[in-house]
C-alpha cells in the first residue's frame, strides 16, 4: 500500500500539497518471520513539523488484543466511505494483503487465528518506544493526546485516573483534550488540571450558566517548532451532559460550535499561525462534516469513533487523521509548513504490535509501578472463554453479549440493556479471563445494574431515540457510540428510514411473543445517565456470573434484522 | 417532557413509571406554514438572518438560542413542535446599535426551531432548525 500511495499528490486549491501515508508492506517480512521494530518504525523524516497524535487508550497500560469492527454500517453521504468499509473491503480498499500484519491490526476477519500468530497489540511501553524514535528523529516532535484517556481499566478507576496521568505526562504529553474523563467528576477533573504539565483544550467547553467558554480549559495553545508558529484548537466529545451523565460535571456545557470553531480559526491564523490544528473528540463522520464548513483547517486528529486509517481523509483542504483506540495504534504525521502554508504532509499508521516493539524501561518499569498495589486483584482468574469476546459492532459484540446474559440470570429480568460503548479489549477463546479483563470492559464510575419495569412501548422509543444517534444522515445528530446491546429481545432495524419508522418487530426471545406496546416487562441495564440509580456494580454482577459458569461459551446472535446495509 | 423520558430510562429499581411517554409520531406545525403565518402568505428569503442553536440539547427545558438579523425591525421566534409553537419577538427600535437577542427557550421534543425577521423595507428572512431533544445515547 506503501507504494501505491507513495507520492500520492493531493491537488489543493491554492497549492500543489504532496502527501503520502503509508502502513507499510509488511506481509512479505512477516511471512518470512522477519517483522522488526525497525519496519514499523521506518519513515524518511520529512518537511519541518511532526505530531504524533494518540488517542481513546481507554486506560490500557498493557497490550491487549483488539478486534476491530465487522459491521460499522454509514447512512446517507457516508454511506461506503471510510470509517464504513470493513473487513475484506476494506483491504481491497488499501491493499492490505489477506494473513498479514495489517489484516490483522486493522480488520475483524481471522482474528482469533492471527492473534496466535500476531500476538497483542498497545502497551504504552510499547506506545513509549515508538514516541521516543520519533524524537530520535525530530526532537521537537509535538506529542497531542485525542482523550478518553484517563477512563476504562481497574487501575484508573481505583486511582481516579492517576495511572494514567502519571504514565502521559511521562511521555511528554504537549496537549490533550477530553470526554470521558468529565465522568471523573467535574472536582476530579480540576484537581488533575490544576497538576498538568501541559494544556487541557476544549474551544467548545463552555460555562453551563452563562453559556460562555469555561475558565478551566483553553480554546488553543501555540507551538514554536521548524521555524513556525503552530496552533493546536482541541475540540472535546460534544455530547458530554448526553451520552454521559451530566450531573457529574454540572458547570459545563459542550455542543460542535461550529461557529466559535471558525472564530478560533480566524483568531489564531490573526496571530500568526502558520498550521492549524485541531485535537478532536468529534467522531469521524463529524469531523469530515466540520472540516467541509469551517475553513482554514489545516489537520484534523480525530479521535472518539475509534477507527483506525491507514490513510488520512481529505476534505477541501483539511486533512483528517484517525488513530484508533485502545493504545493500538500511533499516528505520525510530518508536514512541511513554508511561508504560512502546509505544502505536503507524509503520514503513518503505526501500529503497536508488541511482541515486535520492544518495551521502553523507563514507562515499563513505571507502568508496573502504577499496577503493583492492586496486582492481586488484578491477575485474579474468574474463569474461561470459549468464545472469542469482542465489542465493536454497530448491534452486538460477544462480550455484550455475555454481559446481557448476565444482567437476565442475575437480576431476573425478562429483557436486558447494555450501552454501545466502543471501548474494551478482546478476549481470544480459551483465554483465562482475569478480575482486570472484566473492569477492561465494564469500568466506569456509573456502572451500577437497575432492574426496573418498562412497557413495551418504551422499550420502542428507547431503540428509536439510540437509533437515531447512531443513523441520522446528518453527522452533526450523531454521537457516536454503537446500537445500545439488548439481551431477551429481537427487533428489527431499518437504517435509511427516519426516526420513529426504524424499528419494528421487537420480540421476546424467551417466548417468541411480539412485545406487547402496553405490557410492562423487567428490564436490567447498566451505565445510566441518571443520577440515583440503585443496583450492584456491572463488574461485580459478571463476575459473579461467570464464576458461576466457570467455562462461557457465546453463541451467535441473530436477533437483530438489519435492513438497508 | 424529554426528561421525564431520561428520567423513565434510568430510573433505579424504585422510582415507578408514571412518565407520559412521547408519541413516536410527531404533530409539529410545518416550519411553511408557521412562515406564512409571520409573513402573511409573503415569501421570505434564506438569507440575511442567523439562527444558532444547539443540534442536540443537553436540557430540552433550557435549549440556548441566538438571532441575528441585520437590519431588521422584529425576530419572531417559533418552536414548531411545542404545544404552542410561538416563543418570542423582538422588536428593535431605530437606534438599536444590533438587531440580535439570546435566549432560552423550551422543547417539548425533538423539533425545528424556526426564526423570521421582518426587515426594515418589508421583506422577510427565515432560518430554522432541527434541535433534537433525545434519551441520551452512549458515547463511544
Amino acid at each position: 500500500m506503501l507504494s501505491r500511495r507513495d507520492f500520492l499528490q493531493v491537488g489543493m486549491a491554492t497549492t500543489a500539497v504532496y502527501g503520502s501515508s503509508g502502513f507499510g508492506n509488511f506481509s512479505k517480512l512477516a511471512a518470512q518471520q522477519k517483522l522488526k521494530q525497525e519496519d514499523l518504525l521506518e519513515f524518511d523524516t520529512y518537511g519541518n513539523i511532526s505530531l504524533i497524535h494518540v488517542t481513546d487508550i481507554h486506560g490500557q497500560l498493557k497490550p491487549i488484543y483488539f478486534r476491530e469492527p465487522e459491521i460499522n454500517l454509514g447512512v446517507g453521504s457516508a454511506l461506503g466511505q471510510v470509517p464504513h468499509i470493513t473487513g475484506a473491503n476494506f483491504r481491497k480498499m488499501y491493499g492490505i494483503n489477506d494473513g498479514s500484519p495489517s489484516h490483522y491490526a486493522l480488520t475483524h476477519n481471522d482474528f482469533s487465528a492471527l492473534a496466535q500468530q500476531y500476538g497483542r497489540v498497545g502497551g504504552l511501553d510499547r506506545v513509549a518506544t515508538v514516541i521516543k524514535a520519533i524524537r530520535a528523529d525530530r526532537p521537537d516532535a509535538i506529542l497531542l493526546d485525542g482523550g478518553d484517556t484517563w477512563h476504562g481499566s481497574y487501575t484508573c478507576h481505583h486511582s481516579q485516573g492517576q495511572d494514567m496521568v502519571n504514565v502521559m505526562n511521562a511521555l511528554k504529553t504537549e496537549a490533550m483534550t477530553f470526554h470521558w474523563e468529565f465522568t471523573l467528576g467535574s472536582d476530579r477533573v480540576h484537581e488533575i488540571i490544576d497538576t498538568l504539565p501541559f494544556p487541557a483544550l476544549g474551544q467548545n467547553i463552555f460555562d453551563a450558566e452563562w453559556d460562555e467558554p469555561a475558565d478551566y480549559f483553553e480554546p488553543y495553545t501555540f507551538f514554536e517548532r521548524g521555524g513556525s508558529k503552530i496552533a493546536v484548537i482541541g475540540q472535546a466529545f460534544p455530547y458530554m451532559p448526553i451520552a454521559n451523565p451530566g450531573w457529574m460535571f454540572p458547570e459545563y456545557s459542550f455542543g460542535i460550535r461550529d461557529e466559535n470553531m471558525q472564530e478560533m480559526v480566524n483568531e489564531v491564523r490573526g496571530l500568526g499561525a502558520d498550521l492549524v490544528v485541531v485535537l478532536s473528540h468529534n467522531g469521524f463522520d463529524v469531523d469530515k462534516k466540520m472540516a467541509s464548513i469551517v475553513s482554514g483547517i489545516d489537520i484534523i486528529l480525530s479521535g472518539h469513533t475509534h477507527d483506525a486509517l491507514p490513510e488520512p481523509v481529505l476534505i477541501n483542504e483539511t486533512v483528517i487523521v484517525a488513530s484508533g483506540s485502545n493504545g493500538k495504534f500511533v499516528s505520525r504525521v510530518d508536514l512541511d509548513v513554508r511561508n504560512g502554508k502546509m505544502m505536503g504532509f507524509k503520514h503513518k499508521l503505526i501500529p503497536i504490535f508488541s511482541d515486535v516493539i520492544a518495551p521502553d524501561p523507563d514507562i515499563a518499569t513505571l507502568i508496573d509501578e502504577e499496577r503493583a498495589p492492586y496486582k492481586s486483584q488484578l491477575s485474579e482468574v474468574i474463569g474461561q472463554s470459549q468464545s472469542l469476546l469482542y465489542r465493536r459492532g454497530n448491534f452486538n459484540g460477544t462480550w455484550d453479549d455475555l454481559i446481557c446474559q448476565a444482567m437476565i440470570e442475575e437480576r431476573e429480568a425478562d429483557i436486558s440493556m447494555s450501552p454501545g460503548v466502543r471501548w474494551g479489549p478482546s478476549i481470544l477463546p480459551g483465554q483465562d479471563i482475569t478480575r482486570e479483563d472484566i473492569w477492561n470492559v465494564t469500568s466506569m464510575s456509573y456502572g451500577k445494574v437497575y432492574r426496573t419495569e418498562m412497557t413495551g412501548e418504551f422499550l420502542h422509543v428507547i431503540l428509536e431515540d439510540v437509533a437515531d444517534n447512531l443513523f441520522n444522515p446528518d453527522p452533526y445528530y450523531q454521537q457516536g457510540g454503537d446500537m445500545v446491546r439488548i439481551g431477551g429481545m429481537g427487533y428489527r432495524i431499518d437504517i435509511n428510514k427516519s426516526q420513529g419508522s426504524r424499528i419494528s418487530d421487537l420480540t421476546l426471545l424467551k417466548t417468541g411473543e411480539r412485545i406487547d406496546p402496553s405490557k410492562n416487562y423487567i428490564v436490567a441495564g447498566w451505565a445510566s445517565v441518571n443520577e440515583g440509580t440503585e443496583g450492584p456494580q456491572i463488574w461485580d454482577l459478571v463476575e459473579n456470573y461467570i464464576r458461576r459458569n466457570g467455562s462461557v461459551k457465546i453463541n451467535p446472535n441473530n436477533s437483530v434484522n438489519v435492513i438497508g446495509a | 417532557m424529554e426528561l421525564t423520558r431520561r428520567d423513565t430510562m434510568a430510573i433505579g429499581g424504585a422510582a415507578a413509571l408514571t412518565a407520559i411517554l412521547p408519541s413516536l409520531s410527531s404533530a409539529a406545525i410545518p416550519v411553511n406554514e408557521l412562515i406564512m403565518g409571520v409573513t402573511g402568505g409573503v415569501d421570505a428569503a434564506s438569507k440575511g438572518i442567523s439562527l444558532t442553536a444547539p443540534e442536540i440539547a443537553e436540557n430540552g427545558n433550557t435549549v440556548p438560542i441566538s438571532i441575528d438579523a441585520p437590519g431588521a425591525v422584529a425576530i419572531t421566534v417559533m418552536a414548531a413542535g411545542n404545544p404552542r409553537p410561538a416563543v418570542a419577538t423582538f422588536n428593535f427600535g431605530g437606534g438599536s446599535a444590533s438587531q440580535s437577542a439570546t435566549t432560552r427557550i423550551r422543547l417539548a421534543g425533538t423539533q425545528d426551531v424556526v426564526a423570521v425577521a421582518e426587515m426594515a423595507d418589508g421583506s422577510f428572512a427565515t432560518a430554522h432548525q432541527t434541535v433534537k431533544v433525545t434519551i441520551g445515547g452512549c458515547g463511544g
